[in-house]
């Protein structure tokens, strides 16, 4: 395997680093783009899913089911379908890894709808709630810690499976995992893999942060009322 | 408690509650719930009166029968709009979570497209009308205790003033001492706001101390019996009614004889400066000694009196209890009589001074006698 790198060479050259900076920069720009729009998109579709698969319990099994069977479809192979109508663009990249997101969004929304307290949904719809005033005001904000776990899991998952896009040219840092096999040097290799690790991390920990500001009123485990 | 004004609010004309799987939940119900007063639905669980309480809002509807509010059905107004104007309190208060307590209060006035600062200032009234510090405003549900969180949902009840209040077990699941802390301050409100109250409860304790009026509910929704907590008390319709209120009504009944209207007498009183001598030649073995205002102090046993000197120096044997002439029933009476060591209730006047004593038979006498009625 090319993996094996040369006797003497060492695992990381630093000057490799200090020399790169900048393109490193650019690259993880880029790594983000890839690897968040599609969590945002695949939230934007789960929402709404997740709604109906409440309200319209029948359908949330079938729901569940093409979501995990897209899931279980080898990214490769889901490229390679989409290569044919959006080409080697960022677009191909993309819209496999918002379908990844599904599996864990669509579930998510439904859990964090089911949180919601009978006696809180009883009390809006006497207070004078309407459904749609309901759901938005109500529902959807007393969903919002059970969604972000799933936002979390989705958003790392994304970010490390962006690298695989480079397989057609769109990859992120992944871009500096294959020219490192080609080169056989084992530098980019280790620094892109770990700067990726680095990222899952930041973003996990600003979807923490995000979460607790979003939601003071959660702050507290163990505080259903 | 102040009954209303008395011409019926809401009115359930032949109404049932049927459903798909057959059940009855309500049957053939006609009732009118009186204006400014509280009525009690109580019953065993599956009676359907939460079913009755939830159909005023629209909340259920009706199989059959017309459920009129003012006069005007209610199924022809929009259902969150006839909501907007009816409170409704529930067992676990049903808080919003995610908002604070001064905007749960909020609620109903910002749906009601009132602005912001007009609701909240709003909200800040409710809340000090409930007994909420005006410290609580920022916090959230989680952070207060099922008290306060049941004193929040009374308030964010009464956000936009609605004449009317549905009460569906608002006060059982806090604890007993609780309870009673919010029955008192319940009834403190009502007699402020004379609203419209429709209140849910299976204790029948509760229905009687709270309700003007007390509605019976059998299981399959049948109404047993609609009447004053004395008349329940007094002539229970059936076998059913009577064994719901349980084997002590006679007593309970006591509740509503307000004990200013008892028989007292001046009875064995002596300041604790008297001279022993003077005990003794007291007729009975008891005698009530007080201090120089004429605050009771504890029963002396005569034979068991110092040889000489004043009353000061006896043994006193404690009280029991007094009854305040004022403020309670002959039932409190009835109670101290049946603790105090002399068989003699001692009835204070409102600075605490002793105004009377009286005995159990007496006290029982006089109440089936001067009815409240």
């Amino acid at each position: 395997m090319t993996m094996i790198t040369t006797a003497g060479e060492p695992l990381v050259r630093w000057y490799w680093i200090g020399d790169h900076l900048g393109e490193l920069a650019h690259y993880t720009g880029i790594h983000l783009r890839l690897a968040l729009l599609p969590v945002l998109f695949g939230l934007i579709i789960s929402i709404p899913l997740g709604m109906l698969c409440h309200r319209f319990r029948w359908l949330y099994p079938p729901t569940l089911t093409a979501a995990n069977v897209l899931y279980a479809v080898p990214s490769l192979a889901l490229f390679m379908i989409f290569v044919r109508y959006t080409g080697l663009t960022e677009q191909t990249v993309m819209i496999p890894l918002t379908l990844y997101t599904l599996s864990v969004l669509v579930p998510n929304v439904v859990d964090g709808l089911a949180s919601v307290p009978d006696p809180v949904r009883q009390a809006a719809t006497a207070m004078g709630f309407g459904t749609v005033r309901r759901v938005v005001q109500v529902e959807l904000p007393i969903a919002v810690p059970v969604v972000m776990a799933g936002v979390r899991v989705a958003a790392v998952s994304s970010i490390s499976l962006v690298a695989v896009g480079q397989l057609i040219g769109q990859g992120g840092l992944g871009f500096y995992i294959t020219r490192g096999l080609q080169l056989d040097f084992p530098t980019p290799i280790i620094t892109a893999t770990v700067l990726i690790v680095l990222l899952a991390l930041a973003t996990d920990a600003v979807l923490v942060l995000a979460q607790r500001l979003l939601t003071p009123w959660a702050r507290t485990k163990g505080a259903k009322s | 408690m102040q009954p209303g004004k008395g011409q019926p609010v809401i009115t359930f004309d032949a109404v049932s509650k049927q459903y798909p799987n057959g059940t009855t939940a309500v049957d053939n119900l006609s009732l009118e719930f009186p204006d400014g007063g509280i009525t009690v639905l109580v019953g065993t669980s599956g009676c359907g009166k939460s079913t009755t309480l939830r159909m005023i809002n629209r909340m259920v509807e009706p199989t059959a029968g017309t459920v009129s509010l003012d006069g005007k059905d209610i199924s022809t107004v929009n259902a969150p709009e006839l909501r907007r104007g009816i409170g409704y309190v529930i067992q676990h208060a049903g808080l919003f979570p995610h908002r604070t307590v001064l905007d749960n209060v909020a609620t109903v006035p910002l749906l009601l497209g009132w602005s912001k600062k007009k609701a909240r200032a709003r909200a800040g009234e409710l809340m000090e009308l409930v007994g909420l510090p005006a410290n609580y405003a920022k916090r959230y549900p989680y952070q207060l205790s099922g008290g306060q969180q049941q004193r929040v949902g009374v308030a964010r009840a009464l956000g936009a003033d609605p004449p009317v209040l549905l009460m569906d077990e608002p006060f059982s699941a806090v604890d007993p001492v609780v309870r009673a802390d919010l029955q008192a301050e319940f009834l403190r409100l009502q007699k402020e706001l004379h609203k419209t109250i429709v209140f849910v409860t299976h204790d029948i304790d509760e229905a009687i101390k709270l309700g003007d009026k007390v509605a019976v509910f059998r299981t399959g929704g049948k109404l047993v019996q609609y009447d004053t907590p004395e008349n329940l008390l007094a002539a229970p319709a059936d076998e059913f009614v009577a064994g719901f209120i349980g084997h002590d009504r006679g007593i309970r009944r006591l509740s509503f004889v307000d004990a200013a209207a008892l028989p007292l007498h001046d009875g064995p009183v002596l300041p604790d400066s008297a001279p022993v001598s003077k005990a003794r030649a007291a007729d009975g073995p008891w005698v009530l000694v007080t201090d120089a205002a004429r605050k009771p102090l504890g029963w002396a046993n005569v034979t068991a009196l110092p040889q000489d000197g004043t009353l000061a120096d006896a043994t006193l044997t404690p009280l029991g209890h007094t009854f305040n002439l004022a403020t309670d029933s002959a039932r409190a009476a009835l109670d101290a009589a049946l603790l105090s060591p002399s068989g003699l209730a001692v009835g204070v006047d409102e600075e605490g001074a002793v105004a009377g004593v009286t005995d159990a038979a007496a006290i029982t006498n006089g109440s089936s006698g001067g009815d409240s009625q």
